[in-house]
């Protein structure tokens, strides 16, 4: 069967340093597709490669959308073809209101906001800058990301720096998108945000350890890598644990 | 069509509120190059004028303070000329008003306006004046606003010039007020330079009044070979005056090219006078989430620079 999204053999180095090594996955539509790995794992080079962000370009290695080579097609030619990111730390819009910001789509803005559990009145005016709140930035950003109705959403981190009612309300939308038939690939290094996939990839050093089931792989990532010490190289050992 | 018609078509074009040109509650005026095409007073507010060979001389005078703005449309429907606009305004002890002014050339190919202004802010009273410029997307325009002000003892200006809809062409800006003690004045500019555009400052403020303040602040966007070069002075010249130049130019494009030089001093030891100057690129981060949401790398930057200069 044709994969939403598949990234296959790639490969990218900054100067000698590789970060992100022979790294291949696929993610479905209408399933959450979890990218799992402590910090500094290349979890979020990956995500700005597969939307083209930041120059970032495989040395070798094809990424494939909706069964299209989009390696080297630009962000917003990826961006049309169905495929949005919302980022780790959100950007902010000096003079943008939230609801020019939620109104890229077709979506009514209100309407996003209240999803996000946002009182259209209180936010619909105020402008998209460092006068929210971590939690309400990243609010807005996801129902930005909605408001373009993607095919593949890529969400880095989108539980990181935020209290606690806002990680329910992220959790539900979360789930709502993949309702919708969309794919969503959620990058984190949360163990309990993973519990919310329907299928784990864990990234050590810039490739693939393990992929598989929730099950398998968050008890993978919790026995063996929350406190990982792999600093330089990765045990073969557990890449040959790989299903 | 009637030329007031036109005006009043292109003022509403412009973003400007047709209905208040029309309102016998709002003072207004309407002026086609030499011509004042219409003109409205309220109680508290004069204006006369002398239509000149290239432009009208006009002189403001508010003696109360005034509830709704005073709208004034300024524009040349011809594709070429020469404007001259030679004005006084006059805000008297106690008084305040609100200016909202539109410079319109729809269908400039070469003109050339200029904006001679004297201002008078008296005793506790206060003016805050937006200024809006329209101009054609092709066409060359030399603007040349030029003011000179004064604001007396407890009172305030605010000005506000934009320009950020279709060719700047030439804008040479010269602001310069004095302030006397307890007053509050901001100037600020707000430009978008694209093409060859050639955009020069200069705001300048002199605190001579004890606890004056003032802000000069500009935010400059220039792409393609735009250029621009801001200088803003501020003298602190009185026991506790307070000034800032704040100047933030951003570029887009190799060729576009931003200057900013803040000048301050200060001549009295308990003055205090500040200065912040950036000239940067166009947000990386802020670029790639739009284009993430589909939009081109120039809707994108339009949307960016729309924020910043709103």
């Amino acid at each position: 069967m044709l994969a939403l999204l598949e990234v296959v053999d790639v490969n990218y180095s900054s100067g000698s340093r590789h970060i992100l090594e022979d790294v291949s996955l696929r993610a479905e539509a209408g399933e959450i597709t979890c990218v799992v790995g402590v910090n500094g794992t290349g979890k979020s080079t990956l995500a700005a490669m597969i939307m083209g962000l930041n120059g970032y370009k495989p040395s070798s290695g094809r990424i494939f959308f909706k069964g299209k080579d989009i390696t080297n097609l630009s962000v917003t030619e990826r961006a049309r073809r169905g495929m949005t990111l919302a980022w780790q730390s959100p950007a902010e819009f000096e003079g943008i209101t939230v609801r020019e910001y939620l109104s890229l789509g077709k979506k009514d803005p209100s309407e996003l906001l209240r999803r996000v559990g946002l009182d259209p009145k209180k936010y619909i005016d105020r402008q998209v800058d460092s006068r929210l709140s971590g939690g309400e930035r990243k609010r807005i950003e996801l129902a930005s990301v909605m408001s373009v109705e993607p095919s593949l959403a890529i969400l880095d981190e989108p539980d990181s720096g935020i209290d606690m009612a806002s990680i329910n309300v992220i959790t539900s939308v979360i789930k709502d998108l993949r309702e919708s038939g969309a794919g969503v690939l959620l990058i984190t290094h949360s163990e309990a945000m993973a519990k919310s996939a329907d299928k784990v990839v864990l990234m050590c050093r810039g490739r693939v350890l393990r992929e598989g089931s929730v099950d398998d792989v968050v008890q993978f990532f919790s026995g063996n890598c929350v406190e990982c010490d792999h600093v330089g190289k990765i045990d073969e050992r557990l890449l040959n644990g790989r299903s | 069509m009637e030329d007031l018609e036109r005006m009043k078509e292109a003022y509403s074009t412009a973003g400007g509120n047709e209905s208040a040109l029309e309102d016998p509650k709002v003072g207004s005026i309407v002026i086609d190059h030499n011509r004042v095409l219409s003109k409205r007073e309220v109680p508290g507010l004069r204006i006369e004028h002398q239509e000149t060979t290239d432009g009208v001389n006009v002189r403001v005078t508010v003696s109360e303070v005034l509830k709704k703005p005073v709208h004034l449309c300024f524009g040349m429907l011809p594709q070429e000329g020469r404007q001259v606009i030679e004005s006084e305004f006059i805000i008297k002890d106690g008084a305040k008003a609100e200016f909202i002014s539109h410079c319109i050339f729809p269908n400039a190919q070469k003109i050339e306006h200029l904006m001679n202004s004297k201002v008078i802010v008296g005793k506790n009273s206060g003016m805050t004046y937006k200024e809006e410029h329209y101009h054609s997307s092709k066409g060359n325009v030399i603007t040349k606003p030029f003011l000179r002000g004064r604001i007396l003892e407890g009172g305030s200006l605010f000005e506000e010039f934009k320009l950020v809809n279709g060719m700047v062409g030439e804008l040479d800006i010269d602001y310069e007020v004095d302030q006397e003690a307890g007053s509050v004045c901001d100037l600020t500019t707000k430009v978008y330079g694209r093409d060859n555009d050639r955009i020069e400052i200069r705001e300048a403020l002199h605190l001579n009044g004890e606890r004056a303040s003032g802000t000069a602040n500009s935010r400059i966007f220039l792409r393609d070979s735009a250029n621009a070069s801001v200088l803003g002075e501020v003298e602190g010249n009185a026991a506790h005056a307070r000034g800032h130049v704040d100047c933030q130019e951003i570029l887009y494009g190799s060729n576009a090219k931003a200057s900013s030089t803040p000048m301050i001093s200060v001549s009295h030891p308990l003055a205090k006078v500040t200065h912040e100057a950036a000239i940067g690129r166009v947000d990386k981060k802020e670029l790639e989430t739009l284009l993430a949401r589909g939009l081109s790398e120039d809707q994108a930057v339009n949307m960016i620079v729309r924020g910043l200069l709103r």
